[in-house]
């Protein structure tokens, strides 16, 4: 740089020559490595974050790949993500609930071992953790689905009863029986994966835990569940006059729907034969 | 030069001081590498966690917070703050080798160090010709180029490729394909670019050599009347250009290696036989003589060598 600095053609020309070198090998570098990178940062969805973990984008910004959370794990949950065997950024931390699901410390180790904030301090308490969410991901499969009693997704639950509930229907195969279909409360869900550890089916789980972002939808922001929320969207309703029964509804079965009398003429133009016998008229409108 | 620039590099040094004496800093700074490794080392082979994490980021006895100041600046400009703890952490760090030479971490730390010493050994061995030689200024632009993908994606960009940390972490908690970057690097400097590398592409040594601009502790070549041109530092020297200023300097420049690149891993002071060099701090003002012949000192064909 200090042959710019002495303005002489030649060095100028030199130091603008590698000057531009260096850039333009730097900017071709740079969107080889963004590439990589942008290739790198697609997250698995069997690849669960550690509780805390701030969302994804931001989360590659604040972890440095230390591995003190890893250390700290008393359940050797966590690991950090391998070159090529798994698919999380190289070096970051990641747990995969079928093999090792989080235990949900209370005192939360692996957050209080974060030094960047990539596992946020702010969370206190484990039941607010919100690492993914569990998914009865196959119904044809799940033992319950099928009108037995497993339950053992449910009985394993940290935040039994909240997370997951058993929700009766009847077994319309038996006749005779009920179905206690486990389902996921997302709100209480933490994502620890001790469902889909404990799921009794062999090789793969019937119950999941999927990041969040693949697990919810979200209601369209002008959707109201009117039977959860009483105020009304428009401010005076409407009152339509209300339809009487008589001639003229199709109302059959209710009483007060077509009286004998007041059939049409079959003889009548557009008239016609009713093709069937309402009960108890004995065959109105012949 | 002189007749005994064509004796083996470090031959007479050998010969005067003894072996150990001629490859002190040699095995000290090796047996600082292993050190540090070891020290991460003792928790998952031993099970004592005295250190625990790797080079990016580390608690020792559980009360002492380190943190690389590089990948730190990278994830502030991808956005995030990072936690006090992190922040001491890369203080810590930074200050330190701001202090001894932000480039004793790449001689003395560093586990990709032996790895490109290695591949220079096996590279001199064999008598390759130094190949692709960038600009040692390339490195700045490869820190710059990283630091603009940081804020570009939003992430810390050098920690999804950076060498040294696969390496490291991958020794520590297991290395999957990781090691195919260190492959990389070693068959770069082996095959591709004489100490290309670490002198002239890496962007942490870049980071770390801004860090150590002013640093305390430096080489001087005090003694540099009693150089005969034997040009063996700068055989040795990774950086030899850092050299030249020091000790062909005239009675009133000063003898201090003050450039940055140096990484002080004093393997002059090992190879000198005259014991030119030496450690000392920047503000050491000891007067030392130019060497007498320095006018008809073929500086050129030595800077040609180097």
């Amino acid at each position: 740089m200090s042959a710019a600095t002495k303005h002489k053609p030649m060095d100028r020309r030199r130091f603008l020559r590698d000057a531009s070198r260096g850039v333009a090998g730097c900017a071709l570098a740079g969107m080889g490595l963004t590439q990589f990178i942008s290739d790198a940062r697609a997250l698995p969805a069997q690849a669960i974050r550690p509780p805390g973990a701030l969302e994804e984008s931001d989360f590659l910004a604040a972890c440095i790949r230390c591995g003190l959370c890893v250390r700290d794990c008393p359940y050797d949950t966590l690991s950090l993500a391998e070159l090529g065997h798994d698919g999380a950024a190289t070096g970051t931390p990641f747990f995969t609930a079928r093999d090792v699901p989080c235990e949900m410390c209370e005192d939360i180790p692996c957050v209080v071992a974060c030094p960047t904030g990539a596992l946020d301090h702010n969370l206190t308490n484990i039941d607010d953790a919100d690492m993914g969410v569990a998914v009865l991901i196959d119904e044809e499969a799940c033992l319950n689905a099928l009108g037995l009693r497993c339950d053992v997704c449910y009985r394993v639950c940290p935040v039994i009863d909240k997370a997951i509930t058993l929700e009766l229907s009847p077994n319309t195969r038996s006749g005779a029986h009920a179905i206690f279909m486990p389902i996921v409360h997302s709100d209480h869900c933490t994502g620890c994966g001790k469902c889909e550890k404990s799921c009794v089916l062999p090789d793969e789980s019937a119950i999941k835990v999927l990041p969040t972002r693949l697990a919810k939808a979200h209601s369209a922001e002008h959707y109201k569940l009117g039977w959860e929320e009483n105020n009304p969207l428009v401010d005076e309703l409407i009152d339509l006059p209300d339809r009487l029964p008589g001639s003229g509804t199709d109302n059959l079965a209710a009483p007060g729907g077509f009286l004998p009398g007041d059939m049409p003429d079959p003889s009548m133009e557009g008239g016609f034969t009713s093709s069937i016998k309402l009960p108890g008229t004995g065959g109105a409108g012949q | 030069m002189s007749d005994k620039t064509h004796l083996p590099v470090g031959a007479e040094a050998i010969r005067d001081k003894g072996w150990l004496t001629a490859h002190k800093y040699l095995l000290l700074r090796r047996a600082s590498q292993l050190f540090f490794l070891f020290l991460f080392l003792m928790g998952p082979w031993l099970g004592i966690w005295w250190v625990k994490g790797n080079l990016s980021g580390s608690l020792t006895f559980d009360i002492l917070p380190l943190t690389d100041p590089f990948i730190a600046a990278q994830g502030i400009i991808a956005g995030h703050w990072p936690a006090l703890t992190a922040l001491i952490g890369a203080l810590i760090v930074g200050v330190a080798y701001a202090l001894i030479g932000g480039r004793v971490y790449c001689s003395w730390v560093c586990p990709i160090n032996p790895v490109t010493d290695g591949a220079h050994w096996l590279h001199d061995k064999l008598g390759m010709t130094k190949g692709w030689q960038p600009k040692r200024e390339t490195r700045y632009y490869v820190l710059g180029m990283v630091l603009a993908v940081s804020l570009l994606t939003g992430t810390i960009a050098w920690e999804f490729v950076n060498p040294i940390s696969m390496l490291h972490r991958g020794l520590i908690f297991g290395v999957g394909f990781a090691w195919a970057f260190v492959l990389a690097v070693f068959l770069f400097d082996f095959a591709v670019s004489r100490r290309g590398w670490c002198g002239h592409l890496c962007p942490v040594g870049a980071f770390y050599n801004l860090l150590g601009t002013a640093s305390v502790l430096r080489v001087t070549a005090k003694n540099r009347a009693a150089c005969d041109d034997c040009m063996d530092c700068f055989a040795v020297c990774p950086e030899n250009h850092v050299i030249t200023p020091a000790l062909r300097g005239q009675d009133d420049d000063t003898p201090l290696i003050l450039s940055p690149d140096c990484t002080n891993c004093g393997r002059c002071i090992d190879v000198c036989a005259p014991e030119v060099f030496e450690f000392t701090h920047r503000f050491d003002a000891t007067p030392a003589p130019g060497r007498v012949r320095a006018k008809s000192t073929p500086a050129p064909r030595a800077d040609k060598a180097a």
